[in-house]
């Protein structure tokens, strides 16, 4: 339990940040200050000043909103065909659509993500956008996969079979009884796929293939942060400390709901 | 089990043909036109027209993916627009430096990984099991190329023990080379070996639970001796598993650190090649990388369904 409040405090910290950032931040984050740049933390500006005197803690709470945008957005892409794919994969089970699925399933996971990833930016040209679609398209199989497997255990049970000894057909019964059922197994994966956005948020932004200026966002401060770490090591700690606070909220929080919606593993400690 | 493998086979073959179509396809409709690139955009259309001839883009879209696809087969990876020298030359000098990496990480990640978690399974609740598991959603939480500059900010700035980035060549002498890799393979390694330490626990306290355990013990055997004979050897196989999943992720995820370390490996390949839009060279590292990712998941499913008949069965 004590996971799952840490990692609520610290998500909402995250998001609050995020929020905020709309219409408040401490400097305007775009707005360059050469006189006073690479400003060490404390004093006037709390992180510090970048190589162009842009405030670090402003441009860090606007980096929030990418990263949350960027990886919401995918995990939603992933949620919204997946689901339905898993959902229509349990009800035709066996079935010519549902081998096509699963094995269409096992291809995209047998990618590299992160490579491919890199070759959708690429060609499609850097941005948030494709960085989206680029992480969204690999959260597809999980949900799908996930979906599918929680189903097909509750297509054995008898509310199921009430379901159709009613006349229900299997789309009404896949959206009706079998959709409510495997919510909170969405929720848990969904809080797992959305912290593995922000990370590939960041790696994608790191090379340059993530959000472009003047869009703030963390992989690219890092990016920015690598040839003056030497003399302004600010610049790099505390847009990875974002992603890494932010990372271990979300997992905390999922583990803890993963404890919550099922007592079973709470009792043995896993 | 012959049966099964037929299957797996299968499957791997058309998971390398679809694989290979959509590589390709994706990188045609990549924007600019290589010819253009190469001569300038105030280059005479004839020369144009020569040159695309020359690289064979005025060929049908078809033409060119059997071309290239039967080339990949052949161990021909056909030449670099930019650097006009056969792709698989680039490739061979690369992979020196990332499947070393690789292979230096999988090996810290198992040797970090494997202590770690029996440690944490076989004092269940102690501190040290708490400590190791809070460590690892540290470490699963870290993005390796943060950690990397970290690394780098303290051994290499500060302390100096080691290089900040670079490789020297392994002709340069072994030690030197390996003393370049450190970093990046710990860096590459930690978030890997949270997550095998993960499994490895998990997967050990399953079989503490096993009668079996209880009948060793029963039989005598001291708890050390019970654990080591047999709940570690058979938590063994789902970490096994992992590992070789994990082989194949370090060698693509390199890449990101590559970058950080300046390391001329096939991540940095492949970065140059998409700036230089040097088509050829980006999908064949490209699919090398994911020939290699898929081969090994086959090799894997495999040898998991040799020590595990129930999965041959499975849908």
């Amino acid at each position: 339990m004590k996971s799952l409040t840490l990692g609520i405090v610290i998500s909402a910290l995250v998001l609050v940040m995020a929020a905020i950032s709309f219409v408040w931040t401490p400097y305007d984050h775009e707005v360059m200050d050469i006189p006073n740049k690479l400003q060490p933390p404390g004093g006037p500006h709390w992180f510090g000043t970048d190589h162009f005197g842009r405030d670090l803690f402003s441009m860090t709470m606007v980096g929030a909103r990418t990263s949350i945008a960027v990886a919401l957005v995918a995990v939603g892409i992933g949620m919204t065909i997946g689901v339905p794919l898993g959902l229509t994969a349990a009800a035709r089970k066996g079935s010519w659509l549902d081998e096509l699925i699963m094995r269409g399933n096992d291809l995209v996971f047998a990618f590299p993500s992160l490579v491919i990833a890199i070759l959708i930016t690429a060609v499609f040209g850097a941005g948030a956008v494709n960085a989206i679609i680029a992480i969204g398209i690999f959260n597809i199989p999980v949900f799908a996969r996930i979906t599918r497997g929680a189903a097909l255990s509750l297509w054995e049970r008898e509310f199921i079979l009430a379901a159709r000894v009613a006349g229900k057909s299997s789309a009404r019964i896949s959206a009706e009884h079998i959709l409510p059922n495997v919510t909170n197994l969405l929720i848990v994966q969904g809080t797992i796929q959305f912290s593995l956005g922000i990370l590939a948020e960041a790696a994608l932004s790191y090379v340059g293939l993530g959000a472009q200026p003047p869009t703030a966002s963390w992989g690219r401060m890092l990016a920015d942060s690598q040839t003056m770490i030497s003399f302004a090591p600010h610049m790099a700690i505390f847009p990875g400390m974002a992603i890494l606070l932010t990372v271990l909220g979300l997992n905390l929080m999922g583990d803890g709901l993963r404890d919550l919606f099922d007592p079973k593993l709470r009792r043995s400690g896993r | 089990m012959l049966r099964y493998a037929l299957k797996r086979l299968i499957s791997l073959v058309i998971s390398l043909i679809v694989a290979s179509m959509v590589i390709f396809a994706v990188i045609e409709v990549i924007p600019g036109d290589p010819a253009t690139l190469i001569l300038g955009v105030n280059a005479r259309p004839d020369t144009l027209a020569a040159l695309r001839a020359e690289m064979g883009l005025d060929q049908p879209m078809i033409l060119r993916y059997f071309d290239w696809a039967g080339g990949m087969l052949r161990g021909d990876m056909g030449q670099s627009y930019t650097y006009k020298t056969p792709v698989s030359g680039m490739v061979a000098d690369r992979v020196w430096v990332s499947l070393p990496l690789a292979i230096y990480a999988l090996v810290l990640s198992t040797l970090i990984a494997f202590p770690a978690g029996i440690y944490a399974a076989s004092r269940r609740g102690s501190i040290g099991d708490v400590g190791i598991m809070g460590a690892t959603q540290l470490g699963v939480a870290v993005p390796n190329f943060w950690f990397a500059m970290i690394m780098v900010l303290i051994f290499a700035i500060k302390l100096r023990w080691f290089p900040s980035g670079g490789f020297p060549g392994w002709d340069k002498g072994f030690w030197i080379s390996m003393k370049a890799l450190t970093l990046p393979a710990i860096a590459l390694a930690l978030p890997q070996a949270a997550i095998l330490a993960r499994v490895m626990r998990s997967s050990l306290l399953d079989m503490l639970g096993e009668d079996f355990m209880r009948t060793a013990r029963a039989k005598g055997l001291t708890r050390r001796q019970a654990l080591w004979r047999h709940a570690v050897r058979n938590a063994l196989i789902p970490v096994l598993t992992i590992i070789g999943l994990q082989f194949a992720f370090l060698l693509a995820g390199g890449i990101i650190i590559e970058k950080v370390f300046f390391l001329p490996g096939l991540g940095r390949l492949i970065f140059q090649s998409i700036s230089a839009r040097d088509l050829i060279v980006v999908e064949s590292v490209v699919m090398l990388l994911v020939f290699v990712v898929i081969v090994v998941n086959f090799a894997v499913d495999l040898a998991y369904g040799a020590v595990d008949p129930r999965l041959r069965t499975r849908t």
